[in-house]
C-alpha cells in the first residue's frame, strides 16, 4: 500500500451510470487490486477496481450508485484525489491454464481487462464472456476485442449478444477462469463451470488495508479480509 | 522544547498519542508504512476467549463526518493472540501495549485477563464494557454499574497489571457508571465507546448494516466525548483516555484539557493510515501555538 495524489486526466461516460477516470501518478498496481479514494467531503473512501495501469497512469471504471460515486463522476480533469494504491491481493497471473476464460458481470469487467493484457502477453489464448442488464448497459467489449480476446456478450433480456446471463454464454474449451460481478453472477458460475478458477469479491469496506476487519467473510481457510487477503479468491477456498 | 510525555497508570508515555481497539489490529498493517514505535503506545484489536468471526457483512456504513461498524468482535481468541499475534508485534513495537479484553461473563473477562496478565509487553489491560455490537455481553455490563464493577473486581483479582475500563456511552449517567468502577478498584477509564446508531438504505428500504444497528464513531461525535470525558473526569480520581472522534492535534488538547490524560485515536486511522503518526508529529507545534510547555499542565485545565 501507497498513498499517493493523483492527477485526473479524464473522467468521461461510457454508458448513462457508468464512467471512466484516468489518473496521472499512481506508483503500481496489478491486475486485480484495488484503490482507495478520498471523495472530497466525505468521511470513507471509495474501494474501486484497476481496469488498466500502465506507466503511473491507472484506469478506473466505476458505476455511480451513491453519494460517494456520484461526486466522483462530477471531478474534472486536472483535480486531484488522494488514494491509497496498491490495495488487495489480485489475481493469479501464475494459474496453470493455456486458455484461460474471463467472466465479467457489469461493473465487474473492468479488473478483467488489466487482467486480460496481462494474459495476453503470456501469450494465452484468452476469451471473455461479459454479462450486463440491456444493450445500453454494455461497455468495453471493443476494447477487449482489440485486446485479441475472443468476446462473447450477454444481455438478460435479449437487446444484445446472446440472451441471458453468462453461465448462457460460457465456451466449453476453457481451462480455467477469472470471474468479477454480483453474487449471484458468481454463485451461478461456480455451479455452471466444471473447471478450477478465481473470483473477485466486493464489500463495503472501512480502511480497505486490513485494519478494521469491516469486509471479513469466511472461506474454508478461516476468515479472510476482503479488502487484504482478497478481493480474489481462489474457488476451492470458497464455502459454497 | 516543550513535554508531551504524560504518565499513565505508573507507565510513562513519549506522548499521549494511542491508536484505538478495533481501528489498529495489531499493528503490522500501520508497521508497514511507518515507524509505530512514534506512538505512546496502542490498543490493540479486541481479544475474548474463544475466537470469533462476528457479525454479518455488510458491517460498515458511512455517516456525515463520520461511520458506522458492527464488526463485533472478530479476533482469533486469547490463546492464539498469545501464541502468533503477540510474538509477531514485538518484532515491530518495543513499548509496553494496551490489550484490549471482552468478555460475555464475568468469568470469560477474568479468564482472559489472567492470561493475558503473564504476558510481558502487555503494559495495561483496556476492558471492553461497551461494545454496541455483540449481543448477549459486551455493552450490558457497560451499562449497569453493579456489572462493570463486578467485571472489575475479577479483573483487578487476577491481574497486577493496571486496569483501565472502557465504557459505552449509551448510558443515562456515565459519570456514575465510571465511579462505580473507580470504587471497585479501576486504575484508569477510558472512554467513549461508540455511539449506538444506524442508515437505511434509501433503495432497499432496509438497514444498510446487517446487524441492522452498530457504532458510530468519527469526527461528528467529538463534542459529545469531549463532554463525557469532562463529566467522568470530574467525579474520578484516576487517569482517563479521552476518545471519540479525534483527528488532529488540536482536538487531542482540548479532550486533555477536558480532563484527560491521554487519547485514543480511532476512525481517523481507517481513512488516513498515518493519522496517530501525524497527530504525534503535530503535537509539538499545536502546543507552541497555544503556549503550552508541558502537556502535564494541561491535563482538565477546563474543569
Amino acid at each position: 500500500m501507497k498513498q499517493a495524489i493523483l492527477t485526473i486526466k479524464e473522467n468521461e461516460a461510457l454508458t448513462a451510470s457508468v464512467f471512466r477516470m484516468r489518473l496521472e501518478g499512481d506508483p503500481g498496481e496489478r491486475p486485480g487490486g484495488f484503490v482507495n479514494l478520498a471523495v472530497p467531503g466525505l468521511f470513507l473512501r471509495r474501494p474501486i477496481s484497476v481496469c488498466d495501469y500502465a506507466d503511473g497512469e491507472l484506469t478506473v471504471i466505476y458505476k455511480v450508485v451513491g453519494r460517494g460515486t456520484d461526486a466522483l463522476s462530477r471531478m474534472r480533469a486536472g483535480e486531484k484525489l488522494d488514494a491509497l494504491c496498491g490495495l488487495g491481493n489480485g489475481y493469479d497471473l501464475a494459474a496453470p491454464c493455456e486458455a484461460p476464460l474471463l467472466v465479467g458481470g457489469g461493473v465487474g469487467v473492468p479488473p478483467l481487462y488489466y487482467l486480460a493484457k496481462e494474459l495476453i502477453k503470456q501469450g494465452k489464448k484468452v476469451s471473455v464472456v461479459l454479462g450486463f442488464n440491456t444493450a445500453d448497459e454494455v461497455f468495453y467489449e471493443n476494447e477487449f476485442r482489440a485486446r485479441g480476446c475472443a468476446v462473447t456478450v450477454a444481455t438478460a433480456d435479449g437487446s444484445y449478444g446472446v440472451k441471458g446471463f453468462v453461465t448462457d454464454a460460457l465456451p466449453d474449451f476453457c481451462d480455467y477462469y477469472y470471474a468479477c460481478g454480483p453474487m449471484p453472477m458468481l454463485k451461478a458460475l461456480y455451479s455452471a463451470a466444471p473447471i478450477p478458477g478465481e473470483m473477485s469479491f466486493e464489500e463495503r469496506m472501512g480502511c480497505g488495508f486490513g485494519a478494521c476487519m469491516g469486509c471479513s467473510m469466511q472461506t474454508k481457510n478461516g476468515p479472510k479480509r476482503i479488502c487484504k487477503e482478497g478481493p480474489v479468491f481462489k474457488k476451492e477456498e470458497l464455502l459454497w | 522544547m516543550v513535554k508531551t510525555s504524560v504518565t499513565l497508570c505508573g507507565i510513562e508515555l513519549s506522548n499521549p498519542v494511542i491508536p484505538a481497539s478495533g481501528t489498529f489490529g495489531f499493528g503490522y498493517e500501520f508497521a508497514e508504512l511507518y515507524d509505530i514505535n512514534c506512538l505512546g503506545t496502542f490498543s490493540f484489536k479486541g481479544t475474548t476467549r474463544e475466537p470469533r468471526f462476528g457479525n454479518p457483512t455488510p458491517r460498515i456504513a458511512e455517516c456525515t463526518a463520520g461511520m458506522i461498524n458492527a464488526v463485533g468482535l472478530q479476533n482469533p481468541g486469547v490463546e492464539r493472540v498469545i501464541a502468533e499475534e503477540l510474538p509477531r508485534l514485538k518484532k515491530v513495537f518495543h513499548k509496553p501495549v494496551m490489550a484490549n479484553v471482552s468478555g460475555f461473563s464475568v468469568e470469560d473477562y477474568a479468564h482472559t485477563c489472567a492470561l493475558l496478565d503473564r504476558e510481558e509487553q502487555v503494559g495495561w489491560l483496556e476492558v471492553n464494557v461497551s461494545c454496541p455490537n455483540v449481543h448477549g455481553g459486551g455493552m450490558s455490563f457497560g451499562t449497569e454499574p453493579k456489572a462493570a464493577a463486578e467485571v472489575t473486581r475479577a479483573v483487578k483479582a487476577v491481574t497486577k497489571k493496571p486496569v483501565i475500563i472502557k465504557l459505552s456511552p449509551n448510558v443515562t449517567d456515565i459519570a456514575f457508571i465510571a465511579g462505580a468502577c473507580e470504587d471497585a478498584g479501576a486504575d484508569g477509564i477510558s472512554l467513549i465507546n461508540t455511539l449506538l446508531g444506524m442508515r437505511i438504505d434509501l433503495k432497499k428500504g432496509r438497514p444498510v448494516i446487517a446487524n441492522t444497528m452498530g457504532g458510530f464513531s468519527g469526527p461528528a461525535i467529538f463534542p459529545v466525548a469531549l463532554r463525557m470525558v469532562y463529566q467522568v473526569s470530574k467525579a474520578v480520581r484516576v487517569p482517563v483516555i479521552g476518545m471519540g472522534g479525534i483527528s488532529s492535534a488540536e482536538d487531542a488538547i482540548e479532550m486533555m484539557m477536558a480532563g484527560a490524560t491521554a487519547v485514543e485515536i480511532g476512525a481517523a486511522n481507517l481513512v488516513d493510515p498515518y493519522a496517530s503518526k501525524k497527530i504525534v508529529e503535530a503535537l509539538p507545534a499545536a502546543m507552541e501555538k497555544y503556549g503550552i510547555s508541558d502537556l502535564n499542565d494541561i491535563i482538565g485545565k477546563a474543569h
